[in-house]
């Protein structure tokens, strides 16, 4: 599958924001957040921004933005739409969050209320971003079970990361969001090895034979293409990436995006330099996931492709 | 609605059956698709660079060709592909915007182009890779079944049909009725044991196909070894193979 840096933009933008903004109300809930009615709306602020960021991204994929819009109507069969649905709906709880703690102060039961109910919503976004993939049939890279826990582990890891960001650059220090970072690194990690691990015993979905109903006669081999140039279903849908590549890829992700974040978590959980461990921290999550995102697509076939032997 | 709908009692089931045995892979329906979908509902299928170096543009049939099996028993086997108008087409249900829908009273799945976003996914949900985007006016544009030729009642009845299945030389395409068990559709799937493509993905496909006949008609080599009866052409065969 082609790797379209608006989508890769749109699925890791959204983590980053919607994770932020789940750990956010769970440290408000857990009284880990600075005594001071600034830090909390700001940090809001901070995660929507990543969200609509990553919104607007997913625009600049669409043949027709300026129909967007109607993508809020099908929630009842597209994932995509609900994913629409659920991005927007994740807004007013979370300025409600941010307005009663600055209104308020941290002691607002109500404002703590509507931070946990922007924290879902914000995960059921990610949830629906990472069903629009696992639902696709024929794209047996995305169609499984690890898909849908992956993109949350993403999100939670790169919330985590961003919120010690945001805290040792407030206080100096970053101890308990770091040690969240750091465990969340780990598992996303191992869920990342996990997926691939997966992916690589995974039988393909048809054959040749399957897809030209020729079973019967045995093998089936391209003859003639119907076309000597790309198409866009090659465009879009043949995209590969070659082997050794990926292999390399795939140890620059579990490198950048988890093994550097989480020593760097260490570091910072342990009071060496919080501000800057945790500053390289967070590019490194944000290249890192980048890439493992990128690599998501790069590695996915799809079946149609068999029609052309690729 | 990109829910599927319930299909009505008496609903039809519009779609084709494409001949492998008999298809010759001559393009000549892909030809005709274009020709006549570039002036039609989904008008126009545009073309970059069509005498360039790097021809391309939106079909709605594309045609490959592939040997089957091995040794005296293999064929070269010509395959048209083009939408199938699944039972079960995900591309219309991760429709997020109602553009891509099925019909209720016969089964076609068309796209509405003026509420298409051109988010691609339904490209994307097609194990067939029979939907093409036309980066042109930025929509998805996909074989409607000739549903500007089948229902209109401007041209001759005989005429009634898709372009592809109109103007095929070989007679390797046909266009009918599948809940109709006496339609020329439904009787040539039951005799000729009409299968559907990639069935393990679930998608229902409307479209058959006919498998090539296994049968083949045994011809005599046209030259035998020294074996003319002239007495004459036996002597110059002498003197020509020295």
């Amino acid at each position: 599958m082609k790797p379209a840096s608006s989508v890769l933009l749109l699925t890791t933008l959204t983590g980053f924001g919607y994770g932020l903004l789940a750990w956010l109300a769970v440290f408000a809930l857990c009284g880990g957040l600075p005594d001071s009615r600034w830090f909390l709306p700001v940090a809001v602020v901070v995660a929507l921004a990543f969200a609509g960021a990553g919104l607007v991204a997913s625009m600049l994929h669409l043949g027709r933005p300026e129909r967007a819009w109607r993508a809020f109507s099908q929630w009842r069969s597209s994932w995509l739409s609900r994913e629409g649905v659920a991005s927007l709906v994740t807004f007013p709880p979370a300025l409600g969050f941010a307005a009663l703690w600055w209104f308020q102060g941290p002691d607002s039961a109500v404002a703590i209320i509507l931070g946990l109910i922007a924290g879902a919503l914000g995960l059921v976004t990610v949830f629906c971003t990472s069903m629009i993939y696992a639902s696709l049939k024929p794209i047996r890279q995305w169609h499984n079970p690890h898909t849908a826990p992956d993109y949350m582990l993403f999100a939670l890891f790169s919330g985590a990361v961003l919120l010690a960001l945001l805290l040792a650059a407030w206080t100096g220090k970053a101890s308990m969001a770091a040690l969240v970072a750091l465990a969340a690194a780990i598992i996303a990690g191992i869920a990342k090895l996990a997926y691939w691990r997966f992916i690589d015993a995974q039988p393909p979905l048809a054959t040749l034979a399957s897809a030209t109903g020729l079973k019967e006669y045995g093998e089936v081999r391209p003859l003639d293409a119907p076309h000597f140039t790309e198409n866009y279903v090659l465009r879009e849908m043949g995209y590969r990436i070659a082997r050794k590549h990926a292999a390399k890829l795939r140890r620059i992700v579990i490198l950048i995006a988890f093994l550097l974040p989480a020593v760097l978590a260490a570091l910072a959980a342990l009071g060496a330099a919080p501000l800057a461990a945790s500053l390289v921290a967070a590019l490194f999550t944000a290249l890192g996931l980048f890439t493992e995102r990128w690599l998501f697509f790069a590695e996915a076939t799809h079946v149609s492709t068999l029609y052309y032997g690729r | 609605m990109t829910s599927l709908p319930q299909p009505a009692p008496n609903a039809k089931k519009l779609g084709l059956v494409i001949d492998l045995d008999t298809c010759v892979g001559c393009h000549a329906c892909a030809v005709n698709c274009k020709e006549w979908n570039t002036g039609g509902h989904s008008a126009p299928l545009p073309d970059h660079q069509p005498y360039g170096e790097e021809p391309d543009g939106v079909w709605f049939n594309r045609i490959h060709s592939y040997e089957a099996g091995c040794g005296s028993s293999s064929k070269t086997v010509n395959f048209p592909r083009s939408c199938l108008h699944c039972e079960n087409p995900q591309c219309v249900t991760v429709c997020p915007t109602g553009a891509s829908y099925k019909r209720e009273e016969d089964g076609i799945v068309l796209v509405n182009a003026d509420i298409c976003i051109g988010c691609k996914l339904c490209s994307w949900a097609c194990p067939y890779g029979a939907r093409e985007f036309d980066e042109l006016a930025g929509v998805m544009k996909k074989c409607t079944l000739c549903i500007d030729r089948i229902y209109n009642e401007t041209l001759p009845e005989a005429e009634r049909e898709p372009a592809c299945v109109a103007t095929c030389p070989s007679r390797a395409r046909h266009f009918g009725d599948f809940n109709d068990p006496e339609s020329k559709v439904s009787k040539l799937v039951a005799a000729r044991g009409g299968v559907d493509l990639m069935p393990e993905l679930g998608y229902k496909p409307v479209n058959k196909y006919l498998p090539p006949r296994k049968a083949s008609i045994p011809t005599k080599p046209q030259e035998q070894e020294g074996g003319t009866g002239n007495a004459l052409l036996r002597l110059l065969d002498k003197v020509l193979s020295r």
